[in-house]
């Protein structure tokens, strides 16, 4: 049996588990007392289980969205896309493996693809950096932004990425100049970009492909200005606040949907994506096929302004008395 | 004289500052402050006349948003617009402190409403939308409002035809109103970008410091990237390079002078030379060349 990678908020109902699992491994015929025991156990769990998952916390759905068996971009390729051609480099230092550019068809529709790419396992972690990329990450992305414009394809978005990486590399290659001029790239394209939150939504390096004419988001998603334990270090000099502080930075999918950042939200099955894929690869398909489909036959230029609009929204501001 | 020597000779003559036009009004004698980065005692007579450089090192000090915008602005030029314009507290944020009780005293200390201050000026008889940012208001981070008067200068700018002129100071994004100020990032590039198509200059100057968010946003993409000496600017800060990578940063790291040396900004530029070099921009950036 693989080991299963336990979340903090779940570990109660997995030991649990585990128990019930050891005294189902003897002999209780010769018991009935024990038998029934063991029977109110699983009722107990039963209803363990169902509160575990039905009121989680900002900082729960932060677990979930950095669960290593979550389904990570390359998934989501592999399941709703066809024909998926990659794309390599950025034509002027490297190929940033942390991002994912590509052409792909869903459902007949033919579009360009971006994504933050994390690894499933170690090797491919240090391989993709844990999908915090570097300047000629974001560099790869913007060509695939300007032959999405070139050729007229819809742009479509994955965002999963704790953050741009914060090295002295990426500072020297301007990580910051990457970031600000994917931004105004990405908000002057004249074709539909639909951004889907799929796993973790990290501060700069996540919205440098994180926004567009939809932004969606998976239930246990999150996106957030700092990530929660970075915030809690600067605030309250202690990371171990984070779980409050996720919380007060309001980064849940629900919480950017009432903020007016976040237009829809995906259902993900009991315990996150995780537990059922295939469920969540034909919502996710599901959704961006009827984005696209919504917006298709858009006046381009109409596109532009309707996406300025939208990022021109965004705050809450006050006049203050002198 | 040996090499070195010449070196370090060049060096003091880039950095030492100019003399200003301005002199020492009502400045009580006595008062004075100790350089950060010489140590050494500077007069407040003198740093107001050397434009708040300092005399011996050459060290350029803070300047409040309006220091700046006197130092940039043709005399009496300068209307400021959006002065009311505040952030409020969307998120009920409470850290170590409530942020309407951080905005409060912001205020009170500042004088401001919010970390920026922009307006119509002119420089050099080019109309200009000026903007500076003020680090004593929580760092000048942005959040719904810096964000929402960057946007609106860059609008204002666009519909008028005047260049912008934006001098930036700034932790980063203001993480206490959460994504409303990473949002920022989005609508202050998207807003820049409208700028350079209707094909109007945009000039920003990076001073110490300018950091993440507004690094990687509307700071850097002006048609000509200025910094002062000796800036700290970047994305990540320092310390969290340090923790990620466990090493030690090499000396000079994201300062000014190292951007420079990385193709990172287009000139590095002694506060007592920035307004005239803006103005020699703004004349080849909005003059229209040979079309004039």
């Amino acid at each position: 049996m693989t080991r299963r990678h336990v979340m903090e908020f779940e570990r109660p109902l997995v030991e649990l588990e585990a128990k019930l699992g050891e005294l189902r491994q003897l002999e209780l015929t010769a018991n009935p007392e024990l038998a029934a025991e063991v029977a109110a156990l699983a009722v107990e769990i039963e209803a363990l289980r169902e509160s575990t998952y039905a009121d989680l916390s900002a900082w729960d759905r932060v677990q979930i969205s950095r669960h290593p068996d979550r389904p990570k971009a390359q998934d989501y390729l592999a399941a709703i896309f066809t024909d998926v051609v990659e794309l390599h480099g950025d034509r002027s230092y490297g190929d940033d493996e942390a991002i994912v550019a590509a052409l792909a068809t869903i459902d007949g529709r033919r579009v360009a693809v971006l994504g933050h790419r994390k690894g499933k396992n170690t090797r491919e972690n240090i391989a993709r950096n844990f999908g915090m990329a570097h300047p000629e990450g974001f560099r790869k992305a913007m060509r695939i932004m300007r032959l999405a414009e070139k050729f007229g394809l819809p742009l479509v978005t994955l965002i999963d990425t704790p953050g741009a990486f914060p090295g002295i590399e990426a500072e020297e290659r301007g990580q910051a100049w990457a970031i600000a001029e994917s931004l105004s790239l990405l908000s002057g394209l004249h074709v539909p970009v639909i951004a889907v939150g799929i796993g973790e939504g990290g501060s700069g390096g996540a919205l440098a492909i994180g926004f567009g004419d939809r932004l969606i988001m998976l239930e246990n998603s999150y996106y957030s200005v700092i990530s929660p334990e970075a915030c809690a270090s600067i605030l309250h000099k202690d990371a171990g606040k984070a779980a409050e502080v996720a919380t007060c930075l309001a980064m849940t999918a629900t919480d950017l949907v009432g903020l007016g950042i976040v237009d829809e939200i995906i259902p993900e099955p009991v315990g996150g994506a995780h537990r059922d894929p295939g469920e969540v690869f034909g919502e996710v398909r599901g959704r961006i096929s009827a984005a696209l489909a919504a917006l298709s036959g858009s006046d381009p230029d109409e596109l532009v302004s309707m996406r300025y609009a939208k990022l021109r929204a965004v705050g809450v501001i006050e006049e203050v008395q002198g | 004289m040996s090499i070195s020597d010449w070196f370090k000779a060049r060096e003091a003559r880039r950095y030492t500052a100019v003399n200003g036009e301005r002199v020492a009004g009502d400045v009580p004698d006595g008062v004075w402050s100790k350089c950060s980065s010489c140590k050494r005692i500077v007069y407040e007579g003198q740093l107001v006349a050397n434009l708040r450089v300092c005399p011996h090192c050459g060290n350029h000090f803070d300047l409040t948003a309006f220091e700046r915008i006197d130092l940039l602005a043709d005399p009496g030029s300068f209307a400021e617009f959006d002065a009311g314009v505040g952030s409020t507290d969307p998120l009920g944020f409470v850290a170590a402190k409530p942020y309407t009780v951080s905005l409060e005293s912001a205020r009170e200390r500042s004088g401001l409403t919010e970390g920026v201050v922009v307006g119509r000026a002119t420089i050099g008889d080019h109309p200009v939308v000026l903007g500076a940012m003020d680090f004593r208001f929580i760092g000048a981070s942005m959040g719904s409002a810096v964000g929402e008067k960057i946007a609106r200068s860059f609008e204002v700018a666009t519909s008028e035809r005047r260049a912008v002129v934006l001098c930036t100071a700034s932790g980063g994004a203001r993480m206490q109103e959460g994504m409303l100020s990473l949002m920022q990032m989005a609508k202050t590039s998207a807003a820049a970008r409208r700028l350079a198509e209707a094909r109007l200059p945009y000039i920003s100057v990076l001073t110490n410091p300018t950091m993440g968010g507004v690094t990687a946003s509307f700071a850097v993409l002006a048609d000509v990237v200025l910094a002062e000496p000796g800036a700290l600017i970047g994305f990540a800060g320092p310390r969290v390079i340090e923790q990620t990578i466990k090493q030690h940063l090499p000396k000079g790291f994201q300062s000014s002078e190292y951007l420079l040396e990385h193709g990172m900004v287009d000139e590095v530029v002694v506060r007592g030379q920035l307004t005239a070099r803006v103005t020699t921009l703004l004349g080849y950036l909005a003059g229209g060349g040979e079309r004039a």
